[in-house]
């Protein structure tokens, strides 16, 4: 009897702690995450400029102006390019590393350390001291790549080289993070398989092709779509280095909706980009969960 | 010589790589101990023929340096420690208490998980342009009070501690507020700096939201202040090299002292599904 009564009593009591305990956070929740997504909704569907008056309902049209508008499409192959330049090279290079730090019997909590700098300090800020290093009178990378005969133009400033340029920043900043993810995952790899593989006579090669990439496989598939995902909102380092410029070459699709947004203070029309951006990030993230799910049946 | 050869390729490799990555943070220590003179100077040298602190004394009257470096603390260590006890106490209840319904609120931490910033800025924007908050820390600080990773992270750590503590503790007679303040979170200490150090992190480096959220130079935070005032000077080489380094020291700083915390709540973000 006392028993029951307790079971009966106890999930109340902890409901009622459960509201307090949650209240605060699904408050802050509701109002600055879930109410803005629905408010952009509901504003990409109205002509609203800060500068005008009214927000009338305009249907579709921002969306049909936004599939003509070049300079949308300009970012979209802005930001493409950069996550085709950034996420292959970066994960080659994190996993290369990664590898030898793996091997390395000595020194590795010293690289491992070194390599993540860059992933702790702020993407805007360190972008500042890229800008000078590439600057054509006092860089001392531009002076370097000149002294061993490249002949370097103003890189920021050109419309070939921007890009380039931005990305090489990107895949500095980020080999660390993804080595750190990297590496976890090559030290759950059992040793047991590699010594069978070894048995069977695999050489250093084949062991990497046959036993660390398939075990790897869950990782790296999950180090690419992080990587990919974040390569879509790129905007600090844009920011700094280049505004965008030159000639919108270096314009990525979260430039384009600050410009849109906070520079033209079109609101609408900004809010049917982010929009598109975030149909664009969630299906990718959908398409993950997917993946991981069929993988953990197999 | 072969195997001497073997040994130590991989090394050369990683030293050649660390001494790339190190490269930028070098040569901003050393440019911002240069006199301007020899920073402007044809052709460019790495190291310093005279060392010099004029960068550092300028830096504080030149840029408003202080303020922004004050506004920057105000704000990275507010939101964490507010988020801290908000995300603490969601991620509480979600790992250790019973209530109907907890599977679907907790489908839209997952779902708030997915919604990148970029998306959210405009309506934020307007709306706390309506309540008289931009430019204010109020408007700086109070969206960011909880965060759906917070949430998440603190609740897989607590989810993995022994239920017997609850059982044992509740038969004592001790209160949900007791369990949580007195028994979850000093068992929790390590997941929660982790959370602590992503969170000063996340804001302490962020541009985007400063950025929009506030307008007058008095509010700026120090990557917002720096990146407009390198649009404005280009030229002050020195100054501007100076307080990158000032405002990346405090970070290297704690990493270096505190290495595990910061990796770990990386390497966490890897295991969020």
């Amino acid at each position: 009897m006392i028993s029951l009564k307790r079971r009966k009593f106890t999930p109340d009591r902890q409901t009622r702690a459960a509201i307090w305990f949650l209240l605060p956070s699904m408050v802050t929740l509701c109002l600055f995450v879930f109410w803005p997504i629905v408010d952009s909704f509901w504003l990409s569907f109205r002509h609203w400029n800060l500068m005008e008056a009214g927000r009338e309902f305009i249907g579709f049209n921002n969306y049909r102006v936004l599939m003509q508008d070049e300079r949308f499409w300009n970012s979209v192959y802005n930001t493409v390019y950069y996550t085709f330049g950034t996420v292959p090279l970066c994960i080659v290079a994190s996993l290369g590393l990664a590898l030898l730090c793996n091997a390395a019997l000595r020194g590795l909590s010293v690289f491992k350390a070194i390599y993540f700098l860059p992933v702790i300090t702020s993407f805007a800020v360190i972008s500042i001291v890229w800008g000078f290093l590439m600057d054509p009178d006092i860089g001392l990378l531009t002076y370097y790549l000149n002294k061993i005969g490249l002949n370097m133009p103003d890189m920021l400033r050109s419309t070939t080289w921007a890009m380039p340029a931005v990305i090489l920043v990107a895949i500095w900043k980020n080999v660390g993070f993804n080595l750190v993810i990297l590496l976890a995952g090559l030290q759950g790899i059992p040793v047991s398989l590699y010594e069978a593989a070894k048995l069977d006579g695999a050489n250093a090669f084949q062991r990497f092709w046959s036993v660390t990439l398939p075990s790897l496989r869950h990782t790296l598939l999950f180090v690419v779509i992080i990587s990919v995902i974040s390569s879509f909102q790129v905007f600090d380092q844009v920011y700094v280095m280049t505004r965008g410029g030159p000639l919108n070459t270096t314009e990525t699709i979260v430039y384009y909706i600050y410009h849109q947004g906070f520079e033209l203070l079109d609101m609408g029309y900004a809010s049917s980009m982010a929009w598109l951006l975030f149909m664009v990030v969630f299906l990718i993230t959908i398409v993950q969960l997917r993946l991981f799910r069929f993988d953990q049946t197999d | 010589m072969a195997v001497l050869l073997r040994r130590g390729a991989p090394y050369l490799v990683l030293v050649l790589a660390a001494a790339a990555i190190l490269f930028p943070f070098l040569w901003m220590i050393l440019t911002s101990l240069k006199p301007e003179t020899e920073i402007v100077r044809f052709p460019p040298k790495l190291f310093p023929d005279h060392f010099t602190l004029e960068s550092y004394k300028n830096i504080w009257n030149r840029i408003p340096f202080l303020t922004l470096f004050k506004n920057s603390v105000i704000f990275s260590v507010g939101v964490t420690v507010v988020s801290l006890v908000f995300d603490s106490m969601a991620a509480f209840a979600f790992a250790r208490l019973r209530f109907p319904g907890k599977d679907k609120a907790f489908v839209l931490i997952l779902v708030a998980l997915m919604i990148p910033v970029q998306v959210t800025m405009i309506p934020l924007f307007l709306m706390l342009n309506d309540w008289g908050w931009i430019d204010t820390f109020l408007g700086l600080m109070v969206p960011r009070a909880t965060n759906a990773f917070g949430i998440f992270m603190l609740r897989q750590f607590f989810i993995g501690l022994p239920k017997e503590l609850d059982e044992s503790a509740r038969m004592d007679g001790c209160s949900e507020l007791r369990l949580y303040a007195r028994i979850i979170i000093p068992l929790a200490k390590p997941a929660i700096a982790s959370l602590a150090i992503f969170h000063l992190m996340y804001n302490w480096n962020d541009l985007m939201w400063p950025l929009i959220i506030t307008t007058s130079k008095e509010m700026r935070t120090i990557p917002a202040g720096l990146a407009l005032f390198m649009g404005q000077h280009v030229v002050e080489y020195g100054v501007l090299t100076a307080g990158v380094t000032i405002s990346i020291a405090p970070l290297v700083i704690a990493f270096l002292c505190a290495q595990t915390y910061f990796v770990q709540g990386i390497a966490f973000t890897g295991l969020k599904e």
